[in-house]
């Protein structure tokens, strides 16, 4: 602790300072960089494993399973319905999950109870659904009409409360980092998309931002006491406000992703739950991403956008000049 | 404040505010333990959020209403959907099903267990709406009409007229939908023993279009013979109810329906109506028949020709209402299609369950053991606070399965186990502003004051947009999203409230100990570890300058010489007196008692 807190005292009184605002080449390089990797990912790969919702299909979930051989998932759909495409997946370490194209009531019935035999289970252990293929479509739909809504909502609350909109716009930017990362990770993985992934992406939108206004407070707290004859530029006062919020951002990020992980680790890995697996991994990278991108990105392009503005640049270069004049 | 219990000697004005602000925070637990004590004891409320299907196990059917181009469905239309699917599932016998409307178009059904086939096949039907006329009617002959659930039993011979030995095919040809030919002994004998409580579940009261149909009226208390559908609920173009009026259009005071045609309909009614007022009894009245039964058998008292006939009788306006909507949607506008049925195991949603519940109590320890970790005794400030926010959580959740009919999802969970961490970072920013503010050279509880106001700035800003997200999310989004979005939005509530009546009155009142305000090692708010400027004695040390990023140190510096005036006005601590009875805000104005 004490070399986190040691740290967070040179930075906060500028003894150390990382120069975030300054670099911002090299940062938006990577930035650049990784968003074209996260976008060929998924293009080279194959495009996204999009899951059952999106597909559509019928699905049957075993618990309990003496074993979790998969052959006789299909042999068991073989004996219903025979030739039928099986998808067979293990579930923790107890459970089997079986997806096949979608199945008529009758069928739906009779795999179940084969797959009950066949793996030793009572019919109540065999979970069935079935899903039409425009539901996970539709979820999505619905999903980026909210998404579009509150961007738009954000952004102008964003302007109003900073009273620039070039904090939005910085915002909106580093947003899209973010998600374009956390997409490509995702397609990395090799994980299926399912609604849950989806809520897991609309929660990053809301952390990604989330995190970039507590920053950005700052940045408004550090830049509106910048006076006429202030002593540090704009991009100065900027870098200042990166580096004294620098250890809540380390916090923050640990402390976000900690239970994320946990349910990602623990939760889908050790105990099988889906649902909180998607979640979580879409969690997890946004999380780490959006606490980066907002140090790295979102205060270089802010710093970036204003210090070119008539008042700010003019403030600027008399800060110079009388800085330079102070060591002749 | 009345509420505040100071003790005997005054106390300084954060503190008082401390307590008040506890108190608060004490009166809205109490306040939702005893609304959620109230509900479990006077009403249906439980001290557990009640789980949504995939934790609890259960069915669960998402209909989609099936729109063409450019059509859409009203908000009335999806509800009559709704009601008419309740009414659907209530004769099937059916308890506890969940049936809601969804987004624009979709109608979530939720049952609990694995409902058979039968129920789904009702549900999954299309409301039919037709006019038949009436053949012959009797009173129901079963007592127990209430007891539509136990009916699951069937008996099939009552049902099937083709296993009947009975002569099942009219011996002269009907020759209109009136004609009593239509009853043959088979059919008279399955209307004799036609059981209503049976008729939903047995599937009995469906007959195709050109055959007659023995059926129940809704409230199973008359039994009908039906003649073969003379016009079909599509060929009604509107229904509305309305009081009415005699031929001086005047109005009687009574409430009736009005129905309009189309033009088929109109040919259609007309002549059934020319032929039902020639005859008498039973074979005068008209039965309008909705999924199978009769919701209503008016009597014929003269030939429409204008396709606008006035349902009148012992109406009611809301009965009246009923009936109007009933035929408006009871053939529905559009049909439903099914969009996904997921059936859960009970045992598959409990492990669900059980990860969720694991995977937070992991996370929970692993925030706890990094908060103590970077923050000391601190970190129990945090830990405090999330606990003091989980309880109002689970109340809140409690309160709205009860009132609002909230259910917890998986996604639910994971919205909470999410929130875990945003919840401490509320604190993080207002821990790190308090230290910046020791950093300035603040006494501990000036610089909680000073932190605080900077902090909560921040917090609202930052906590309005994640609540922003939760509410777009949570109108326009659906299904899973929905449910994750509103824990998302009750957490941010939730955090607002822990982090201004709970965290920061904790260290309001910290601030005045000894172990926090002397600074200990281990209190998380070491001045010396923090590289405070104050030395005592408004002493203050020189900040460090390097020639590295001079700008931003030299903006340091004259913060910290704002921070100087400031703390030179009101820090006084003389070595010898204990500084939480001298030190009392960094603010102009003193503690009374300094």
């Amino acid at each position: 602790m004490s070399n986190l807190t040691q740290f967070g005292n040179d930075l906060y009184t500028g003894k150390k300072s990382v120069n975030f605002v300054g670099r911002r080449k090299l940062w938006y390089t990577i930035a650049i960089v990784s968003m074209i990797i996260s976008i060929a990912i998924p293009v080279i790969g194959g495009g996204f494993n999009f899951g059952i919702e999106f597909r559509g299909g019928s699905q049957f979930q075993i618990t309990n399973t003496q074993t979790i051989e998969q052959d006789l998932a299909q042999e068991a759909v073989d004996e219903v319905v025979a030739g039928e495409v099986v998808r067979v997946t293990t579930v923790g370490d107890n459970g089997v999950r079986v997806q096949t194209d979608q199945l008529s009531d009758d069928e739906t019935r009779e795999v179940a109870s084969a797959l009950a035999a066949a793996y030793g289970v009572t019919e109540d252990d065999v979970a069935t659904s079935f899903v039409g293929p425009s539901w996970g479509a539709d979820i999505t739909d619905q999903a980026i009409r909210g998404l579009v809504v509150f961007l738009a909502l954000a952004a102008i609350v964003m302007a109003l409360y900073f009273r620039t909109w070039k904090m939005a716009l910085a915002a909106m930017l580093t947003l899209a980092h973010d998600l374009i990362l956390t997409a490509g990770v995702y397609a990395l993985a090799g994980f299926e998309v399912t609604p849950a992934a989806v809520i897991g992406f609309l929660t990053i939108l809301g952390f990604s931002l989330y995190d970039t206004v507590v920053v950005f407070d700052k940045i408004r707290e550090n830049t509106a006491e910048l006076g006429a004859d202030s002593r540090s530029t704009f991009a100065e006062a900027v870098n200042l406000a990166v580096n004294q919020t620098l250890v809540r951002s380390i916090n923050t990020g640990v402390v976000a992703a900690l239970p994320v992980a946990a349910i990602l680790f623990l939760g889908a890995f050790a105990l099988g739950a889906d649902t909180l697996r998607d979640i979580s991994l879409a969690l997890l990278v946004g999380i780490i991403v959006g606490t980066y991108s907002t140090v790295f990105i979102a205060a270089p392009i802010y710093a970036h956008l204003r210090e070119n503005e008539k008042d700010i640049s003019a403030r600027d270069r008399r800060t110079i000049a009388a800085r330079e004049a102070a060591v002749e | 404040m009345a509420l505040t219990t100071t003790g005997k000697k005054a106390r300084s004005t954060p503190v008082k505010k401390a307590w008040r602000s506890l108190i608060w925070l004490m009166v809205i637990i109490a306040g939702l333990t005893a609304t959620t004590a109230g509900g479990v004891l006077f009403s249906t409320a439980s001290w557990t959020p009640r789980l949504a299907l995939d934790l609890e196990g259960g069915t669960q059917i998402i209909l989609q209403a099936q729109l063409g181009e450019g059509e859409s469905i009203s908000t009335e239309q999806l509800n009559q959907a709704v009601s008419i699917i309740r009414q659907r599932i209530d004769a099937s016998g059916v308890s506890e099903a969940e049936i809601s409307t969804q987004g624009a178009q979709n109608v979530v059904v939720s049952l609990p267990g694995v409902p058979d086939q039968a129920t789904l096949d009702r549900i999954e039907s299309s409301a039919k709406l037709e006019f038949r006329p009436v053949l012959y009617t009797d009173a129901a002959s079963v007592a127990s009409v209430g007891e539509e659930g136990d009916a699951a039993s069937p008996s099939p011979e009552a049902s099937d007229p083709a296993a009947a030995p009975l002569e099942a095919t009219p011996s002269v040809s009907p020759t209109d939908a009136s004609d009593l030919n239509w009853i043959t002994p088979a059919l008279f004998d399955q209307f004799t023993n036609f059981d209503c409580a049976d008729s939903d579940t047995l599937g009995a009261n469906v007959a195709p279009v050109d055959q007659p149909l023995v059926t129940c009226d809704d409230t199973s208390t008359a039994k009908f013979i039906l003649g073969p559908v003379e016009v079909a609920g599509e060929n009604i173009s509107d229904a509305t109810n309305g009081l009415v009026t005699n031929a001086q259009g005047i109005s009687t005071g009574t409430w009736g329906v009005n129905i309009v045609f189309d033009g088929t309909g109109t040919d259609q009614f007309a002549a059934v109506t020319e032929r039902l007022f020639a005859l008498e009894g039973a074979q005068n009245q008209f039965a309008i028949v909705l999924d199978g039964r009769v919701i209503s058998a008016p009597t014929t008292n003269a030939v429409i020709t204008d396709g606008r006939p006035q349902i009148s009788g012992s109406f009611t306006q809301d009965s009246s209402k009923a009936l109007a909507d009933q035929l408006k949607f009871g053939a529905l506008p559009v049909g439903f299609e099914v969009l996904s049925r997921d059936t859960i195991s009970a045992t598959l949603g409990s492990n669900q369950l059980a990860s969720g519940v694991i995977a937070g109590l992991v996370g929970l320890g692993l925030v706890l053991v990094y908060s103590l970790f970077q923050y000391r005794l601190l970190g129990l400030v945090t830990m405090a606070s999330l606990v003091v926010a989980g309880v109002l959580t689970y109340l809140v959740l409690a309160l709205m399965s009860w009132r609002q009919g909230f259910r917890l999802s998986l996604a639910g969970v994971a919205g909470l186990i999410v929130a875990i961490g945003f919840t401490a970072d509320s604190f993080i920013v207002y821990f790190e502003r308090i230290r910046d503010e020791l950093r300035d050279g603040r006494s501990l509880p000036g610089a909680v004051e000073a932190g605080w106001k900077r902090a909560l700035r921040t917090i609202l800003a930052s906590k309005g947009i994640s609540l922003l997200s939760a509410v777009v999310l949570f109108v326009l989004a659906i299904g899973n999203v929905r449910g994750f979005a509103l824990t998302l939005g009750v957490t941010v509530i939730i955090d607002i409230i822990v982090v201004m009546l709970f965290t920061h009155p904790m260290l309001q009142l910290l601030a005045n100990t000894r172990f926090f305000a002397n600074g200990h090692k281990l209190s998380g708010l070491d001045p010396q570890a923090l590289g405070a400027i104050y030395r005592g004695r408004a002493q203050f040390r020189e900040p460090v300058r390097t020639a590295k990023g001079s700008g931003a140190s030299r903006e340091a510096a004259r913060r910290q010489t704002i921070a100087e005036r400031k703390a030179a006005g009101t820090i006084t601590a003389p070595a010898d007196t204990p500084p939480e009875k001298s030190v009392t805000s960094s603010a102009p104005s003193k503690g009374k008692d300094s």
